[in-house]
């Protein structure tokens, strides 16, 4: 119920898109951009952004590369500072998005990370440093963190790997470790940079699931940047859509639609339902262009 | 007394550079040993060997103007090592920072050394800053390299945690609220006195052998970073400790009651104990590559009895 209607054939869209205006601010936002603008040098990357993320939502956010989706991310996170704009945060424990970073209890898993495949490590060393990295000093052997790591790897389905060395995990494999490494500092908010793209079609329903379920059941607001929307679709609240520095949010029937998607492309694009699958697909012109990004056959 | 007289030779103990040269080796192979390790896991091993490099401009104007090595080591090395710091930030922006400071360093080390031997009659100064002379360091170093040593290893002790999550994931710790420049600067300052003292020992030029060489051997036997130390501190004080036997034992080799340099010593060794946990780890391999066609060769065999 909180979810919009997964089943996206043709239904009657009932709202306009929302071309990402602030107003939408609820009570239960933990999460509010306004006016949010970054540039490297001459280039605007992310161009005024508004957008505020409910409590406990999974928001999918999609675009071509090069669309500013990892800057919209890191920029959340706090590892880049906006040109201009403001991000507020709700405290994890509820009120109005008025806290800081800090109080608001990001996890954070990037895009990617190399690893020696040498570094003495264990997958659930690595874990663990979500739980208490932070702290200076040595960490003695405690009972609860060993609780909250194991959790954390059976959350996500990774307890069998937890003893191998870090560095000789597959991507697959890698990835799971960190998100069990962000969920293990139980955050509020979980920002996810393409946490399905080295990973196999099972894999990736596995991770789907597992986003679903902390985003919907233990309350968790879930940004989630992918290049495929369709392995989302049963899970996704609501979707971002990235597209040179613009961005519109809302549901997918309201924002996966001809007319807004040319208002961002600033072409002509077409979208396609084939057996519940969405594709979007550009002009003749352009057509490589959004094939490439948002084009995955069956 | 045969052959024994060479791991235990007679009057070792008695010897005051012998224990002085004990207790600094030991200290320094220790703390070498624990910033090894995360100097493997950070892959800093470049700037640990330009640190030692540099150090050697710095012993040589410590020469010119008549102060203890040491001092000199360190005043270049902390230098060197903030000027990378603040020059490079990423791994591959730090090694070209790294080579720059490195070049300019060598350069005045080359006027330094020429200097020396334009000045002074000493041939010698040049080759003890470069190979190492720990059997010439003044006993009144000892509790200075000892306090060091601590120093570095309490700072190790109290970044451990930030430096091995920024280490690992550096943007997961940012967003934590860990610092990767502060940690990543604290943690050089105990690696230039990890490899200065280093550099005291075995020379400038060899000063990565204690740091280097321990931790690649004990992160390929061990899956814990604190686990990799301790075993890292074990090879580094055992290899330091027969060093400096064979070392006073050679006083009694060809070209006699001269004493060959102690560094070829624990290089060697390293080396040996390098290769041998390389030909060990290899066989392992193949090992489990053979046990793998074995199940083959008997699923097959299975498989044809079934047919
Ligand atoms: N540090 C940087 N300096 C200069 N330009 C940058 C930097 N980081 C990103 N950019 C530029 O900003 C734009 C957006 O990059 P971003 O990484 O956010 O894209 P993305 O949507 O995540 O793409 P992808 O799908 O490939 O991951 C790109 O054009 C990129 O070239
Ligand atoms: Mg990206």
């Amino acid at each position: 119920m909180r979810r919009e209607d997964p089943e996206i054939k043709g239904r009657p869209v009932t709202q306009g898109a929302a071309p990402v205006t602030a107003t939408a601010t609820q009570d239960e936002a933990v999460l509010q951009i306004s006016d949010l603008s970054v540039t490297y040098g001459a280039r605007v990357v992310l161009d005024q952004i508004n957008l505020s993320i409910r409590r406990g939502e999974l928001v999918g956010i999609i675009g071509p590369n090069g669309a500013g989706k990892s800057t919209l991310l890191r920029a959340i996170a706090g590892l880049l500072r906006p040109d201009r704009g403001t991000i507020r945060f709700a405290r994890a424990h509820g009120g109005t998005p008025r806290a800081s970073r800090a109080q608001a209890q990001l996890g954070y898993v990037p895009q990617r990370i190399e690893m020696d495949p040498d570094v003495p490590l264990r997958a659930c060393d690595v874990v663990g440093l979500g739980f208490d990295g932070h702290r200076f000093g040595l960490s003695w052997p405690n009972a609860l963190k060993r609780q909250a790591v194991d959790r954390a790897l059976a959350l996500v389905e990774a307890s069998e790997f937890g003893q191998s060395l870090v560095g000789r995990l597959s991507g697959g494999q890698l990835q799971r470790i960190l998100i069990a490494q962000a969920l293990v500092s139980e955050p509020s908010i979980l920002l996810l940079d393409e946490p399905l793209s080295s990973l196999d079609l099972r894999s990736a329903d596995a991770v789907v699931s597992i986003v679903d379920r902390v985003a919907h059941q233990s309350g968790v607001s879930v940004l989630l940047v992918t290049h495929d929307m369709n392995p989302l679709l049963r899970a996704m609240d609501r979707i971002i859509y990235v597209v040179n520095g613009r961005a519109v949010i809302g549901s997918v029937d309201e924002v996966v639609r001809p007319e807004v998607l040319k208002s961002l492309y600033g072409y002509d694009v077409d979208v396609v339902r084939v057996r519940g699958r969405i594709l979007v697909v550009g002009d003749e012109e352009y057509g490589d262009e959004a094939n490439r990004f948002h084009h995955h056959a069956p | 007394m045969g052959f024994w007289h060479v791991l235990w030779p007679t009057g070792l103990f008695s010897n005051a550079a012998v224990v002085t040269a004990f207790r600094i080796g030991s200290a320094v192979a220790v703390v070498n040993a624990v910033v090894g390790v995360f100097v493997v896991i950070r892959g800093q091993a470049f700037s640990g060997h330009a640190l030692g490099d540099v150090g050697a401009t710095g012993a040589a104007g410590a020469y010119l103007a008549g102060i203890t090595a040491l001092w000199g080591f360190l005043a270049a090395g902390f230098s060197s090592g903030m000027a990378i710091e603040s020059l490079g930030h990423r791994v591959r922006e730090r090694d070209v920072a790294t080579g720059v400071v490195l070049a300019f360093m060598l350069g005045l080390s080359a006027l330094f050394l020429y200097l020396i031997s334009a000045l002074t009659e000493t041939s010698g100064a040049p080759i003890a800053i470069l190979f190492g002379s720990l059997f010439t360091v003044a006993p009144g170093m000892t509790g200075y390299v000892l306090g060091l040593s601590l120093s570095a290893l309490l700072l190790l002790g109290i970044i451990f945690r930030p430096l091995l999550f920024s280490s690992v994931t550096p943007d997961v710790a940012r967003v934590r609220g860990v610092s990767p420049r502060l940690v990543g600067l604290l943690f050089m300052v105990s690696l230039v006195v990890a490899v200065e003292e280093s550099a005291l020992v075995v020379g400038a030029l060899l000063s990565t052998a204690l740091l280097i060489g321990p931790a690649a051997i004990a992160t390929k036997l061990s899956r814990q970073p604190l686990t990799s130390m301790a075993l890292a501190m074990a090879i580094g004080v055992f290899t330091t400790w027969l060093g400096i036997i064979l070392a006073y034992d050679s006083f009694l080799w060809p070209p006699l009651n001269r004493g060959w340099p102690i560094s070829f010593f624990i290089t060697s060794l390293m080396l040996l104990s390098y290769l041998t946990v390389q030909i060990a780890s290899g066989r392992q391999r193949r090992s489990n590559a053979a046990t793998a066609l074995t199940d083959f060769g008997n699923l097959s065999t299975e498989r044809e009895a079934w047919w």
